[in-house]
């Protein structure tokens, strides 16, 4: 039986199968596991950004600090965590401790959490150029073995983007906490009422933000093996609409893990096809935004349908 | 002292202002009290630009939860790069590149209106989306050389009578008929009702597509005016021109106490807010912080502006 709600939750995917065919059927060349493997390279960097933004979309909040966050991890990483670890390692555990006491005050102090990221946006860049005012440093060997690792058959970025966006379905939406997280995004006050401390949730939810968000840095420094504060500038905007492509709401804690990385790669790989359409150049971010409106136009009119029947 | 509270209880955008004055007389203090009048104009002549987009983000922003405006940086750009090409710096042209360009400005809004209310796509993606195709249309349009203001609109842009600039006036006139709009007229008085409640506003007659219709098209058109001006003070226009006002446009609204959640403006807290931001850049820039230091530390005054104004009262 086909309903409307399962045509919506197939969207994403379908989304993805049309670009995914689109591009081959433009560029054949690019069905083999080369093709794959260098059109999908920073599937795995934008897929964990993806999710770091969809925990906080979870709680109602959104983050517009995720990019700048991601290219300081990098900064960091290529600097202070390949010349001593120990300490490396520490700073990236504070920066996730940071996250987790924006949550804490944005919710004691019921602040706007587009206000507070903004400035935090800034934060982040700031420190990042201190660290390294021009592009610069060296990623960590194992960080670059590790990204450049070949898996056999299917290239490693689809395998990693999968896995990661199947641990965090099960884990948010299977697990009993999951629940409670998605709830204090669709009613806080209910939540409270039950006994749930909203402060928690928010660390929590922030902290999660906050790791994955380091892990996007690492990973994303593995591929470019340089570090540079502003290389990641667009991935807040790009996290935004991954989460919102993967069917998840601005409010009301409705999202969608799995599609998220999914409706991140759409938009990765749409880039992609859209090079191999030989598109001027002048035209090629206006073709993204295309993009995005006929996938959200088309969700609309399922459910639009949806309401309706 | 109590009176002193309740006075910036009651005016959220008084904040601004006294944002504002202390970084100013920490800078002022600093240079031992040396161009302290021109770091003043200098502030209202850059602040100017953030005005006039601060003002249609404020209405956009103060139409409801989720409603943002995110592509005044591209309208900008879009409305000025159509100016300066249909001017192309012929002075008998300037009229018909102010109303190419503004028409540009009003095709966007209506664009915009269209993804939001018929494709249903939620605010903040669907002015993101339709930035992207915006920014395309001015980057293939503008393809090319610089081409210079004409000298009519740059003496209008950069002219200042007694250290006041003439734009700054300008953007005054505006500034008080949006507030007079905001209090007077059925629109305004819209815009605030449906922010607060959008099924009360319904249930009261509003119509709330026609109130949102007017406030996206506002808030293009004041990019537009934005683009057109900041083209003829800075010389041209410049594909990244609007890039600067993603952030100072929202941040401006909301350092000037408009509520996040909707239904309450502050029309005074966006110049607050606006030369608060110019002039605190100016300060650490008085202090010889190096750029990494200099983004570092707004970051942190922003935030702690918005911690100590507090944020939204809890609602019901």
């Amino acid at each position: 039986m086909i309903t409307r709600s399962l045509i919506r939750k197939a969207l994403p995917f379908l989304s993805l199968a049309i670009v995914l065919l689109a591009t081959f059927i433009v560029q054949p060349r690019t069905m083999s596991y080369f093709g794959l493997n260098l059109m999908m390279q920073y599937a795995v960097p934008i897929a964990l950004a993806t999710i770091a933004q969809m925990f906080v979309i979870t709680v109602n909040d959104l983050d517009l600090s995720i990019g700048p966050f991601v290219g300081l991890v990098g900064c960091i990483s290529a600097t202070l965590l390949l010349d001593n670890p120990a300490l490396g390692i520490l700073a990236l555990l504070a920066l996730m401790a940071c996250y987790g006491a924006v949550g804490a005050l944005i919710h004691l102090r019921n602040l706007p959490s587009i206000v507070v990221t903004l400035g935090l946006s800034f934060v982040w860049l700031g420190i990042a150029v201190l660290i390294l005012p021009s592009p610069g440093g060296k990623a960590p060997e194992w960080l670059k073995a590790m990204m450049a690792f070949k898996m056999p058959i299917v290239p490693l970025p689809i395998i990693a983007a999968l896995v990661i966006g199947i641990v965090v379905h099960l884990a948010l939406m299977q697990s009993s906490y999951g629940v409670v997280a998605r709830g204090a995004g669709g009613n806080a006050k209910a939540m409270a009422r039950a006994g749930w401390s909203m402060l928690n949730i928010k660390v929590i939810m922030y902290a999660l933000a906050g790791f994955f968000g380091v892990l996007s840095g690492l990973s994303l420094l593995g591929l470019t093996t340089s570090a540079d504060a502003h290389v990641a500038d667009r991935y807040t905007l790009f996290s935004i609409a991954g989460v919102i492509l993967g069917g998840g709401e601005f409010i009301g804690g409705r999202v969608s893990p799995l599609g998220a990385v999914v409706g991140a790669l759409t938009l990765a790989l749409a880039g992609s096809f859209l090079i191999f359409l030989k598109i001027s150049p002048d035209w090629q971010i206006g073709a993204q935004g295309a993009i995005l409106i006929i996938v959200l136009a088309l969700r609309a009119a399922v459910s639009f349908g949806e309401a309706r029947s | 002292m109590s009176r002193i509270t309740s006075f910036l209880r009651a005016r959220p955008w008084a904040w601004s202002f006294i944002a504002a004055a202390a970084v100013w007389l920490a800078t002022v203090a600093y240079t031992g009290g040396q161009g302290a009048g021109e770091i003043l104009t200098a502030a209202l002549s850059f602040a100017t630009f953030a005005i006039i987009v601060g003002l249609g983000q404020m209405m956009v922003i103060s139409t409801g939860p989720g409603n943002v405006d995110l592509s005044i940086p591209a309208t900008i750009t879009l409305s000025g790069v159509v100016a300066m090409k249909v001017m192309d710096t012929d002075s008998s042209r300037m009229l018909i590149g102010i109303v190419a360009a503004l028409a540009c400005a009003l095709a966007v809004g209506v664009f915009n209106f269209v993804l939001i209310r018929l494709l249903r796509i939620p605010p903040i993606i669907a002015t993101l989306s339709s930035s992207f195709l915006v920014l395309s249309t001015a980057i293939s349009y503008g393809r090319g050389i610089r081409i210079k203001p004409p000298p009519p609109l740059a003496d209008f842009a950069t002219a200042r009578i007694a250290g006041i600039p003439i734009a700054a006036v300008f953007v005054l006139l505006i500034t008080v008929l949006i507030a007079f709009a905001l209090r007077r007229t059925f629109y305004g008085r819209s815009v605030l009702a449906v922010g607060q409640n959008e099924r009360a506003a319904w249930l009261a007659g509003i119509s709330v597509d026609r109130t949102r219709f007017i406030t996206y098209v506002l808030s293009a058109l004041l990019s537009g005016v934005c683009g057109i001006v900041l083209s003829g003070f800075s010389g041209g226009a410049a594909l990244n021109m609007g890039e600067d006002f993603l952030l100072s446009s929202i941040a401006v609204v909301v350092i000037g106490g408009t509520s996040v959640a909707g239904g309450r403006a502050s029309v005074p807290g966006i110049w607050g807010a606006a030369l608060f931001m110019f002039l605190l850049v100016t300060m650490l820039n008085t202090f010889g912080a190096s750029a990494g230091l200099r983004f570092m530390l707004t970051g942190l005054i922003i935030i702690t502006v918005i911690v100590l104004a507090g944020g939204e009262k809890e609602s019901r």
